[in-house]
């Protein structure tokens, strides 16, 4: 369940992400003016979020893929608690970068 | 799902998994003194290595997102599996062809 919200998140997002690099056709200012807009506070809080869904999504990714192709291994709710963990360590390690 | 999904689902997946790891990495490295469209630009601007990288991804993205969208829509909400594969396909095109132009808008000089 964790992967699937990650993911739709993921693919809400996506669309506005690609938008926002492509203002750079219009130019380095338009591009550098919406940077400037995203200083904002909950702007920052919500790429943090988007960073730390990337990485849940990316772990349960990698996950599933060794679940399937690999040998069963005990443990797995260790290693997707682990998974979570990394992921709010680099969400966390974004959060003291972009504050 | 059928095996033919499953296995594109499966390979964008494999095949995307490095790549999220460096976009990661470039997240860091890009904020390091806040974002600034410059310095971005600096970096893409007449890069065939970026422009490959981030094609590559953007086309992998647009086929594993289609298809994660897909299982969501048909297993949680009544829609006709017609209709759900129409707007998926729709989407993934609308990702592929907003992707690309944004790396081209990054990386053409």
């Amino acid at each position: 369940m964790v992967h699937r919200i990650s993911g739709l998140a993921l693919a809400i997002f996506l669309p506005l992400h690609f938008l926002t690099l492509g203002l750079a056709i219009e130019g380095e200012a338009r591009l550098e003016s919406f940077l400037r807009w995203s200083d904002q506070p909950l702007v920052k809080a919500a790429e943090i979020g988007l960073v730390f869904l990337f990485t849940v999504h990316l772990l349960g990714g990698l996950r599933i893929l060794v679940i399937e192709n690999f040998d069963w291994r005990d443990g797995q709710k260790q290693l997707a608690a682990l998974a979570a963990a990394l992921s709010g360590i680099v969400a966390f390690a974004f959060l003291v970068r972009v504050f | 799902m059928n095996v033919r999904l499953y296995l594109w689902q499966r390979t964008t997946a494999a095949v995307m998994a490095p790549l999220v790891v460096v976009h990661i990495a470039v997240i860091f490295y890009a904020t390091r003194h806040g974002l600034s469209a410059a310095d971005i630009l600096s970096r893409t601007r007449g890069s065939i290595a970026w422009a490959a990288f981030y094609g590559v991804f953007v086309l992998a993205v647009s086929i594993h997102a289609a298809i994660g969208v897909r299982n969501v829509l048909s297993e949680w909400t009544p829609l006709p599996e017609r209709r759900v594969d129409a707007c998926v396909v729709f989407f993934g095109l609308m990702l592929a062809a907003l992707g690309l132009r944004a790396v081209a808008a990054v990386v053409l000089p």
